[in-house]
């Protein structure tokens, strides 16, 4: 049990820290209800999910710019597609972008193992490659959603047998988070590529000379993160109703958390909860500002330096581990 | 570029055309821009004249500028991304400084946010060692956030292109765009300082070892504070010109410009892992995307496809130039 507090210590941690910021919420605004966090949670949900493609891929050693521009493109094919069709059409919509998300990730794979050149440089140019593309496939905001999908991401489960005031804590995007999540992540972290995905992070070298095959892996690692980033794209799809030719700010915050959430940049060490809850623990920062009635323009402000801040002292640890 | 695709790796005779090549990288860009004019010529006959030559210019220079910023920092194996924003705020800043403020002064004005950027940037990669990317993407974002807030506060007090800003960024002299006035002493300066200056070989001198460099006494973070400084203020002045150019009011005037800035300098030769490369070889770069700009309006080619084929040419160009090095 000590064992496990301390391998577990910083996701504790960060639990902590977002036990605290959820009852300074409730200070702040004793209104702060279930409603509220219903909202909450659906507004984290294509965080949560850029977060958890940029997490695969540091793992692995590697960084994904492009996440944000990936997530564009598959929020506007699935709106394009949903567009005037009907709502049973949306079951092939999803498939369909999913596997996209896993190609446009596991492209970025390819074109780093077979030229050679370094992720950050492979993925920079992508982010503009898809970026573009996401703008042909829809010039201006629009297309639409399937309303079955739209209503799944709303209100609360139901649980037969449990009273309505914990029901009503239990937001239908939650759950959705975390099947979807766990679905792809716990397979995976007991799998072999899971295992080869930690061993490339950690040291590119040493995995090769023990037979992992880099290369594969890698284009794995990254094709998983584009199959989450297509998840936030549908997430973005379905929260809003309509596609966003624009890429959000998901890049610089799904860093972020995963600094925060104890992924090492440069690979090989952490896990998906961490990041998870270092991005809800960002998000719900923003709704404090925005309760304590910030300037929503100054909350950028805020938001960005604590984003920056973070990723510096990350920086300036992982420099002051490699030296000692 | 498409020389070295072509030419068989087998060959002594395409090793030395390798070789040639990167210890010479101004001939084969000059070579395609030749070509690249031949490909318009034919696209639209009769469009190459004197008159299109001086408005290519007059966009050229400020692309040129701003690919100055990813130049020297490229050189040391970083990036400026926050280039885009910063010649934004200092562009809107000074358009609605200019009102109230003589142009001496509000030119100063308007540097201040370029100058605090650029000292952010130079902390976070010098001193906390943050990736140059991640580092100025996020200070590029802060940046904005500013501009936005700031925005408010000046909605009423008006907004205005000073005169001799739209002289210089639109006014043209026996047919040579006015910008060069400011263009050429920047460029040579940077040429200058680049080639025969202590600083511009302690900047190739990080981008080629950082190891060795830093053996031999190099101070890192001082060198790269005042770097990515240089970086912005000359971002700055980017910005002064392009407000110059487009005479509006935008919150994003320049932010478009940061995707070919970027390509710009690679395709001029400049190594975005440092150590190589030089501002010549960008100017060209600079020309060469727009004249390539020309052709895909003239073809019509919408925003988005424009902006796969930068991304594309980014990647290729690196990928080819990566291939070069390793083969010497």
């Amino acid at each position: 049990m000590i064992r496990f507090l301390r391998q577990q210590a910083w996701v504790l941690g960060l639990l902590a820290l977002l036990v605290v910021l959820f009852i300074a919420t409730k200070i702040i605004q004793p209104n702060y209800g279930a409603s509220d966090f219903t909202a909450l949670m659906r507004a984290v949900l294509p965080y949560a999910f850029a977060v958890a493609a940029q997490a695969i891929v540091v793992i692995g050693g590697g960084i994904d710019l492009s996440i944000a521009s990936m997530m564009a493109v598959t929020s506007v094919t699935a709106a394009v597609m949903m567009n005037g069709a009907s709502e049973e059409f949306a079951l092939v919509v999803i498939p369909f972008v999913l596997l996209l998300g896993f190609a446009m990730g596991a492209l970025n794979g390819i074109l780093i193992v077979v030229t050679r050149v370094p992720d950050i440089v492979v993925t920079l140019a992508m982010l503009f490659v898809y970026q573009g593309l996401a703008l042909l496939i829809l010039g201006s905001p629009g297309g639409a959603a399937a309303v079955w999908l739209k209503t799944m991401i709303a209100g609360t489960v139901p649980i037969p047998g449990v009273p309505d005031w914990i029901t009503m804590w239990i937001p239908n995007a939650l759950v959705l988070l975390v099947v979807l999540l766990a679905a792809v992540w716990i397979p995976l972290k007991r799998s072999h590529i899971g295992l080869s995905i930690y061993a490339i992070g950690s040291s590119e070298l040493a995995a090769f000379r023990s037979g992992v095959p880099v290369a594969r892996t890698k284009i794995i690692a990254y094709g998983i993160g584009g199959l989450f980033a297509a998840m936030g794209g549908l997430a973005l799809t379905i929260s809003t109703g309509i596609g966003a030719p624009i890429p959000g700010p998901y890049l610089l915050a799904s860093v972020a958390a995963v600094v925060l959430g104890g992924v090492v940049l440069g690979g090989g060490r952490g896990g998906l909860v961490g990041p998870i809850i270092a991005v809800f623990i960002l998000r719900l920062l923003r709704t404090d500002l925005t309760l304590l009635s910030v300037d929503p323009n100054a909350t950028t402000i805020i938001e960005g330096t604590i984003m920056v801040v973070v990723v510096m002292l990350g920086a300036f640890l992982t420099m002051r581990g490699r030296s000692s | 570029m498409s020389a070295v695709v072509s030419t068989p790796a087998t060959a002594p005779l395409g090793q030395r055309a390798k070789r040639f090549m990167s210890d010479y990288p101004t001939v084969p860009l000059l070579v395609l821009l030749a070509l690249l004019l031949v490909a318009l010529h034919i696209l639209q006959p009769g469009i190459i004249n004197q008159r299109w030559a001086a408005q290519t210019m007059q966009f050229a220079i400020p692309l040129a500028l701003l690919a100055g910023c990813q130049t020297i920092t490229m050189l040391t194996g970083g990036i400026d991304m926050s280039a885009g924003t910063v010649a934004s705020v200092t562009a809107y800043v000074l358009g609605s400084q200019a009102l109230h403020h003589d142009p001496a002064v509000a030119v100063l004005i308007a540097m201040v946010p370029a100058l605090l950027v650029g000292i952010v940037n130079g902390i976070g990669v010098g001193v906390f060692r943050v990736h140059p990317l991640i580092m100025t993407l996020g200070t590029g974002l802060i940046a904005f956030g500013c501009l936005q807030v700031y925005q408010r506060t000046v909605i009423a007090t008006g907004f205005q292109v000073p005169d001799w800003l739209r002289w210089l960024g639109t006014g043209q002299t026996w047919g040579l765009p006015n910008s060069l006035v400011a263009f050429v002493p920047i460029a040579a300066i940077i040429i200058f300082t680049l080639r025969s200056t202590g600083f511009g070989r302690l900047l190739y001198a990080l981008g080629d070892n950082e190891r060795a460099a830093r053996l031999a006494g190099v101070r890192y973070w001082q060198v790269i504070l005042a770097l990515y400084v240089i970086s912005s203020l000359l971002a700055g002045l980017t910005g002064l010109l392009f407000l110059g150019l487009i005479k509006t009011a935008s919150l994003t005037l320049v932010d478009p410009q940061l995707l070919p800035s970027v390509a710009a300098a690679v395709i001029g030769g400049t190594s975005i892992f440092g150590g190589r490369g030089g501002y010549v070889g960008t100017i060209i770069g600079a020309v060469i995307l727009r004249v390539i700009t020309t052709m895909l309006t003239l073809m019509q080619i919408p925003e988005g496809a424009r902006m796969i084929i930068f991304g594309a040419i980014i990647l290729a160009v690196t990928a080819i130039y990566l291939k070069i090095i390793e083969d010497r």
